[in-house]
């Protein structure tokens, strides 16, 4: 068995889900190989054969590969794909965008956002928002994958001394050109990888508001999320909203703030370690899953709770 | 411009479904259905393509049993022009019409009706694979933009932005294309009374999966389908001092 792994990276260092999509593959068993599909992205392919577990590094070069536009990169994915049993990515934007595309050029039935793994063609994923738990056993010739990052652990950055070797990437399509990416900066943690995440909902009220989770965040070194409701309001950008459609975390701390707790939102984040909860309204489905609950009113508790930490 | 909405019959978003004790799947016996809500947001956006002059019909098509009728008919009332029922016993929602097959089956619809775009969700809230309209897009050779928030249609130029994890991105499509739906594209209007019975009238077709030589025999098993593990609430701390203590000396997470 061999396992090819298409990293997410931005040609100079690579995503950590990729780590976790590492971590998957080795419970499966077999060689891994990493393919680093981008532009001047010999950073990544250095980065990747250095990874422990990791034997070989396929580097695809080109000008045409600097975003990742899954109608260039799917057909690489399509061309390797006889060499191996099985194919994966991270369920990030960038995997759940490219890697249906080549499942289709395969005739393969992809199984997406795995949580754990049975044996080689035998995977655990969340159905239903996560309030279902489904066991699926592929019949496919080679199993194409997309990993939930937060429930494998990453693999080691060190310890791999993998080959690199060059692929000659086939000339890009011209059915879609890049124009603009729009990336939210930010000093914080990578919201999906931190091990503290303060969250806001519909009660925060407004965009300045925000600013109370800020100064909670910053003070406790954590990533800052949000629900739908708030990133809908136009309160934070749509990369902080964490659910069943947004992005799925599990901190060692969780702080949802002015949150009901949908089914939507739960989906994201109930895998948390330790949840807390600050709302108003007693009744507010998420004190039923959060270990520590606070009834008040946000606007005093999250301030106090700033300065006393 | 001819476009295309595929929608999905799903249990409604609201509804608290609950696993079949054998394990089977998911009891769907008497629950509210809907359209899938990201494909409302498509059924939307087509609609405003339509009343702004660049689109010229809309068409709504869906692959699932007779009563997905009910879904085109909502659809229509919003102000599609016509439906097409693809019908089929099998589960839709897991172990049985899966999206590589439905991806098969939109593809030879499109080869009949010669859209021009095609607008979906990005995600079915029942199996969450989040992988059709990829997959369509790739049968057909045509240009993907997954995850919208945006769409703008000027002089032939499709031009979508996207949500992905770091922020938006921009993309210029080649026509035809497959737009994928996510949440802030557009919120949906609630359809009207009278256009509720005008909905009533219009044109739908009801075909076959044999018609278009589809196979749907699924390539994943369901093994079982569980609870996933229940999470057990906590406690209720009564102050900001009480909740430091215990985060400090109990959970030790700060
Ligand atoms: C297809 C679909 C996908 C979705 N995906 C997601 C998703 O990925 N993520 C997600 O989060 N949601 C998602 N949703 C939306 C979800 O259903 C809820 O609407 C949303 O999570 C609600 O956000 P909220 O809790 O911030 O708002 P609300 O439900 O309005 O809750 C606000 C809370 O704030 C409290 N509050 C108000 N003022 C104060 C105050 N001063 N102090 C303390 N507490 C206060 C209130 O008591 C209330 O509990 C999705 C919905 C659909 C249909």
């Amino acid at each position: 068995m061999s396992i090819l792994i298409l990293a997410e990276h931005d040609n100079k260092t690579i995503k950590s889900a990729t780590l976790n999509t590492i971590g998957a593959a080795s419970q499966i068993g077999g060689d891994i190989h990493v393919l680093v599909a981008g532009a001047n992205c010999d950073a990544v392919a250095q980065e990747a054969a250095q990874i422990a577990g990791v034997t070989k590094v396929i580097k695809a070069d080109a000008a045409s590969l600097e975003h990742p536009i899954a109608e260039n990169i799917a057909p690489i994915l399509v061309d390797l794909a006889s060499n191996y049993s099985h194919i994966l990515a991270p369920a990030t934007t960038f995997g759940k965008n490219i890697l249906p595309r080549a499942a289709a050029l395969l005739d393969t039935q992809q199984i997406s956002d795995i949580i754990a793994v049975e044996s080689a063609d035998t995977f655990k994923r969340p159905v239903y928002a996560g309030n279902a738990i489904a066991t699926v056993k592929s019949s496919d010739a080679i199993k194409l994958i997309t990993v939930r990052g937060t429930t494998f652990d990453a693999a080691a950055t060190s310890g791999g001394s993998a080959s690199i070797e060059d692929y000659n990437a086939p000339e890009a399509t011209n059915l879609t050109t890049f124009v603009k990416a729009e990336l939210s900066v930010s000093e914080r943690p990578e919201l999906t990888a931190a091990k503290i995440v303060v969250s806001g909902g519909r009660g925060v009220g407004s965009e300045e508001n925000f600013a109370i989770i800020e100064k909670l965040a910053d003070k406790l070194g954590a990533a800052i999320g949000a629900s739908r409701a708030a990133v809908d309001a136009g309160y934070v950008p749509n990369d902080y909203q964490v659910g069943q459609t947004g992005k799925i975390v599990a901190p060692d701390l969780y702080i949802a703030i002015g949150i009901s707790g949908a089914i939507q939102h739960l989906a994201g984040m109930k895998g948390s370690k330790t949840i807390v909860a600050i709302n108003k309204d007693a009744d507010a489905p998420i004190f039923a899953i959060a270990d520590y609950g606070l009834v008040a009113d946000l606007f005093d508790a999250v301030p106090e709770l700033t300065e006393k930490l | 411009m001819k476009i295309l909405v595929p929608i999905k019959r799903v249990v409604d978003f609201n509804v608290k479904i609950h696993v079949k004790s054998n394990g089977s799947g998911v009891d769907l016996a008497n629950v509210k259905m809907s359209i899938n809500p990201f494909d409302e947001i498509a059924v939307e956006e087509a609609i405003r393509l339509k009343e702004s002059g660049k689109a010229s019909e809309v068409i709504i098509v869906t692959i699932g049993p007779e009563k997905a009728q009910e879904q085109i008919r909502s659809a229509m009332a919003m102000g599609a022009d016509r439906g097409i029922l693809v019908k089929t016993d099998a589960p839709i929602d897991l172990a049985g019409v899966e999206p590589l097959a439905v991806a098969k089956t939109l593809k030879a619809l499109i080869e009949k009706e010669k859209p021009d775009l095609v607008i979906m969700g990005k995600q079915s809230i029942d199996d969450d694979f989040s992988q059709t309209g990829q997959m369509l897009a790739a049968l057909l050779g045509w240009a993907q933009g997954t995850f919208a928030s945006k769409l703008d249609i000027n002089d032939g130029k499709i031009h979508v932005t996207r949500e992905i994890d770091g922020g938006l991105e921009t993309l210029e499509l080649s026509s035809p294309a497959i737009i994928t739906t996510d949440l802030r594209l557009n919120e949906p209007r609630y359809a009207k009374l009278p256009d509720i019975m005008k909905a009533k009238k219009k044109q739908l077709d009801i075909i076959e999966p044999p018609d278009l030589g589809v196979d749907y025999t699924p390539r994943l098993e369901i093994i079982s389908v569980n609870e996933p593990p229940v999470r057990k609430g906590g406690i209720k701390v009564d102050s900001v001092d009480a909740l430091i203590d215990k985060l400090r000396n109990e959970a030790k997470v700060i």
